[in-house]
């Protein structure tokens, strides 16, 4: 086995540069190391200026989501191994805007996440004396799935159509929304539908497929925002067909 | 979004949904302490040819083209038979010639591929639940494959069986 492996890693020095640059590092090559290691080694011990976002280490927090090899990973989760023999290409996750180096803005995508009410919605609160708001288990699995989703947004940087079309809403947006219509205690579907139902919000999706073929999380976002065009379809028609009283 | 999404070179300011963050910044602007330049690459017309998969998403989009061609082929069919027996017959031979039979058999693969690729897609899409439990994702394709394969043993003794 080779004692070292090479990093190719995008760098951009908004300061210095116009636009990214690639450096390379050598790092030691081990078989317990993720590509997270390698980028901690590289920072500890050879180049302290080089910046990407990190934090729990174990597929949780959803930080440290960037293009391993042209495809979206998160780097806690990325055997060295795996790449071997190298070089490994490390990029910021595609189709967001870079900050620095390894770093992506976020921001838009904080806000399409916020738009489409991620949280329970009640007309009205139960109150205290009634106890907490009970489910059986049928009524969590029917969203469990889609509650794993950490916000790690690598179903954003698979999808071709976020490139595309920088104002749709995408995939970990419309699959919470989804979560949220399917969780029993939640009476906000109506409201969600309403922003979701526009060329920005599902219909935007083509049907790809890469966002669920890269969630660390089996999400399953794809599988989320058709689910949710078929109940929009199938309650459109409803409205058309039937009287007021039977829907 | 107060964002500029369309800025030149490559070079974008990006909304945050509340603020707006415009540091007046253009590509060779002197770097400014607190407002970060951000730096958006431009998508490639050529960005499904970097993936397989985004390379057979598009196929199955392109292919709709082909099912377009054979719906119309279909009307045209049914037309001619309302026109009588000599339309019919026009139709049927120029249905005949090589250029017909060729876009057919092109038509008829690319169909296929169109088929196959939705069939295969369709358990994701449809939740289908029989007594509160879920049907298994290869049972919703296969409900799909035996409803195909049931339909064009319909359409196939219509047209080859009710000749003879």
């Amino acid at each position: 086995m080779a004692s070292t492996i090479t990093l190719a890693v995008t760098r951009y020095r908004p300061e210095e540069e116009a636009e990214p640059t690639v450096e390379t590092y050598t790092v030691p090559f081990r078989k317990d190391w993720v590509v997270l290691d390698a980028l901690n080694h590289i920072k500890d011990h050879q180049d302290g200026t080089l910046s990407y976002r990190w934090s729990c280490r174990m597929g949780v927090c959803g930080s440290c989501g960037m293009m391993v090899n042209g495809s979206p990973k998160l780097t806690c989760a990325a055997f060295l191994s795996d790449y071997a023999p190298g070089p490994v290409r490390v990029e910021p996750l595609q189709f967001f805007p870079i900050v620095r180096d390894l770093i992506v803005d976020i921001g838009e995508f904080l806000h399409k996440l916020k738009k489409v009410k991620p949280w329970i919605v009640r007309a009205e609160e139960q109150p205290l004396s009634e106890g907490e708001y009970l489910q059986t288990p049928d009524e969590v699995d029917a969203y469990k799935a889609f509650s794993m989703c950490i916000n790690c947004m690598l179903c954003y940087s698979a999808c071709p159509i976020v490139g595309l079309e920088s104002h749709f809403t995408g995939p970990a947006a419309i699959a919470l929304a989804q979560r949220y219509n399917l969780d029993s205690r939640d009476q906000g579907a109506s409201g969600r539908v309403e922003i979701l139902s526009d060329h920005e919000g599902m219909w935007g999706c083509t049907f790809v497929g890469d966002c669920s073929r890269v969630c660390p999380k089996n999400v399953d976002p794809a599988a989320a925002i058709q689910q949710y065009k078929l109940t929009t379809a199938v309650d459109t028609l409803k409205s058309w067909l039937l009287p007021r009283g039977s829907r | 979004m107060n964002g500029d999404m369309s800025g030149g070179a490559g070079l974008h300011h990006v909304g945050d949904g509340g603020m707006t963050r415009r540091a007046g910044l253009q590509p060779g602007h002197a770097y400014m302490r607190y407002h970060p330049k951000w730096y958006r690459r431009r998508m490639s017309v050529w960005w499904w040819l970097q993936k397989g998969s985004y390379a057979q998403f598009v196929l199955r989009e392109l292919t709709s083209v082909a099912v377009a061609f054979f719906a119309f082929i279909f009307l045209w069919q049914v037309w001619a038979l309302g026109q009588g027996p000599q339309a019919y017959a026009h139709v049927v031979a120029r249905l005949g010639t090589p250029l017909a039979v060729v876009l057919s058999v092109v038509g008829f693969v690319l169909v296929l591929y169109h088929t196959v690729t939705w069939f295969n897609l369709a358990p994701a899409a449809m939740v289908v639940r029989v007594s509160g439990r879920r049907v298994p994702g290869w049972m919703v394709a296969a409900a799909n494959y035996a409803a195909w394969v049931l339909l064009s043993a319909v359409v196939a003794w219509f047209f080859l069986g009710a000749n003879q």
